[in-house]
């Protein structure tokens, strides 16, 4: 059973309004102390981590969009070099082709030129060995046909020759 | 429980001006325990937290969920530091009377100033009329006043009564469930210290008590300051 004391203990347990003030005074001036020295360093700190989170954050999307925009350009600019080097590529390819063809008709006349040249030369030699040979000929054939003639044309018949070459080199004229 | 409390009576012949020594002593040590853990806590804060900084921002945290919970952040954020020191002031005092309970010369030393009832109204008393307080501030008197007659006139007796009552309950409820929880460790202590026997029978039941009291201790402290914040949201709230 219950101590019967235990209930009277209750109203012996009255108020005290002294010792409630003092309580009073004294919760408002830990609520002022801890305020100072603990609440408000921790909240100013929390406060700046927020913040700071919060500027990491942007920080990372507005690194994040330079880096997006900085890709791009560089892909732009490969693009653009490619197409370049493209279009070196095919001027070459094209210079070459053309220079070949150049080429090939220099090379061509050349060869062209040089036949004619020969052909020129073999013509003009072929020209003077028959002028050499008709000439060769004219004289073998009058030495044959001095020879011959001396042997059987006698004084006269040689004078009456001679006459008649005369008179056909007078009428000639 | 056979035994008083260290009073002085008609301090300074006014008859009515009692101090209760224990109490103000318990509140003393309340206070002076809660400080030294809250500025221990808050020294050398950094931005990467470490140890008991994480705990202290964790019960940052708890309060200003308390806070949101019942009203608007913005107008909220001013009543964390009071959150705070009330979350951790109560709690403490509750857990002062669990450890042990001084009693010398008859007379009730140690124990949990939260199981006086002067203590818990004192704190009840102040918490609504701080919310009267800032009703008057945020709102213009005229708001403060309008709360009052809204929604509709008849109710205004009522919400008179509602303020005492609010009082009343806020302080008494702490008063009890405290108070009660002493009055059975003090018995089970009792019972313990009378044979041999009834020692080794009550050791389990004691531990048990003990245990539910620290649980008790913290949903009380936070059962406070969340319907302190509901009351205060009550008054500076522009809509509920």
């Amino acid at each position: 059973m219950l101590d019967p004391r235990l209930f009277i203990l209750n109203a012996e347990m009255g108020f005290n309004p002294g010792s409630m003030i003092i309580q009073f005074v004294m919760f408002i001036i830990l609520l002022a102390l801890i305020t100072k020295f603990a609440w408000r360093p921790l909240m100013n700190v929390m406060q700046e981590r927020e913040e700071h989170v919060a500027n990491e954050i942007d920080t990372a999307e507005k690194n994040r969009q330079e880096a997006e925009r900085l890709m791009n350009e560089a892909q732009d600019e490969l693009q653009g070099t490619r197409q370049n080097a493209q279009k070196i590529i095919e001027d070459a390819k094209e210079t070459a082709k053309s220079e070949q063809q150049t080429m090939i008709a220099e090379a061509k006349d050349e060869a062209q030129r040089i036949k004619d040249n020969a052909r020129q030369e073999i013509e003009q030699e072929k020209e003077r060995a028959v002028q050499a040979l008709q000439e060769q000929v004219g004289t073998l054939s009058v030495q044959i046909a001095s020879k011959v003639i001396e042997k059987e044309l006698t004084v006269d018949e040689q004078q009456k020759l001679i006459n008649e070459y005369l008179e056909q080199v007078g009428e000639d004229k | 429980m056979d035994h008083g409390s260290p009073t002085i009576e008609n301090v300074f012949g006014i008859g009515w001006l009692d101090f209760n020594l224990s109490n103000i002593i318990m509140t003393f040590v309340a206070s002076l325990i809660v400080f030294i853990i809250a500025v221990i806590g808050s020294r050398n804060l950094q931005r990467k937290p470490t140890g008991f900084q994480n705990f202290m921002e964790w019960i940052v945290d708890f309060v200003k969920g308390m806070i949101s919970s019942t009203m608007d952040w913005k107008t909220g954020r001013r009543f964390l530091p009071l959150g705070l020191t009330l979350l951790m002031y109560i709690f403490i005092a509750n857990i002062l009377g669990i450890m042990f309970m001084v009693v010398y010369d008859g007379e009730l030393w140690w124990k949990s100033p939260t199981a006086d009832p002067g203590v818990t109204l004192t704190l009840a008393v102040m918490v609504v009329a701080l919310t009267h307080y800032y009703g008057v501030r945020l709102k213009g008197t005229k708001g403060y006043i309008k709360e009052f007659f809204s929604p509709i006139p008849i109710l205004f007796p009522l919400k008179i009564i509602e303020e005492f009552a609010n009082t009343l309950t806020l302080g008494m409820r702490l008063y009890g469930n405290i108070y009660a929880g002493e009055v059975l460790l003090t018995l089970l202590v009792g019972f313990m210290a009378t044979g041999a026997m009834e020692t080794v029978a009550g050791v389990v039941p004691a531990l048990l008590w003990q245990g539910f009291k620290l649980f008790i201790s913290g949903i009380q402290a936070f059962i406070f300051v969340m319907l302190t914040m509901v009351y205060m949201s009550h008054k500076v709230s522009e809509d509920h």
